[in-house]
């Protein structure tokens, strides 16, 4: 049972490998996020096997990383959408927010 | 004895999907085919495993912090999900 749990968490950290792959490569912003997802998720699987291995305890720390994972990802969106992705039902954002740089330096002009 | 089989079966499940999901994250075409591969395969496979693991417990309180952290990371894949493809939609409305 030992041995087979240690092959788990190694095949959960060669999966991680894979995310940090394409957080290099992105191309997107939102695919380095996703990725960033991804390390939550796997880091969280791996805590889990490595508290059944070693110390239940560890069930804590993989319950504050999945907190953190997800509070970082809405992080991410509150910056990259103009509107902090307010509308969930909404297909596109809304009109003029591709200007909105272009409409703060003008104003920091006048 | 039955617990441990259980556990090698969920566990070697559960990889499978983590797998499943990593390539798909790696391989897809796009951004959201890709946030389908992550969202949905990692997260069963995180079930698959924290199912397994389950069976190793020894009392009911890891048992209920196990449900706790799938019940978390799902709750929160399906949310980042929707705001992730709203967030990359932006970006390639952008780009045209």
């Amino acid at each position: 049972m030992t041995v087979w749990l240690h092959i788990v968490a190694l095949g959960l950290l060669a999966s991680l490998g894979g995310a940090l792959w394409r957080v290099w490569c992105g191309p997107s912003q939102a695919d380095r996020m996703m990725a960033a997802q991804l390390v939550g998720t796997g880091g969280v699987g791996v805590l889990i096997v490595l508290a059944a291995l070693q110390d239940w305890g560890l069930l804590v720390v993989a319950l504050a990383l999945a907190l953190l994972a997800a509070l970082a990802a809405v992080g991410f969106i509150k910056a990259q959408t103009p509107d902090g992705a307010g509308d969930p039902e909404e297909t596109a954002p809304p009109a003029g927010w591709q200007n909105r740089h272009a409409t703060g330096q003008a104003d920091k002009r006048a | 004895m039955m617990a441990d089989v259980a556990t090698y079966v969920l566990t070697a499940l559960g990889l499978v999907f983590f797998v499943a999901g990593t390539v798909g994250l790696l391989r897809f075409p796009d951004t959201f085919s890709r946030l389908h591969a992550l969202t949905k395969a990692d997260n069963l496979g995180l079930g698959f495993i924290a199912l397994g693991v389950a069976f190793q417990a020894d009392t009911w309180a890891q048992l209920a912090m196990l449900a706790l952290i799938w019940a978390l990371a799902l709750l929160a894949a399906g949310t980042v999900a929707q705001l992730v493809a709203r967030a990359a939609l932006a970006q390639v409305q952008e780009g045209e």
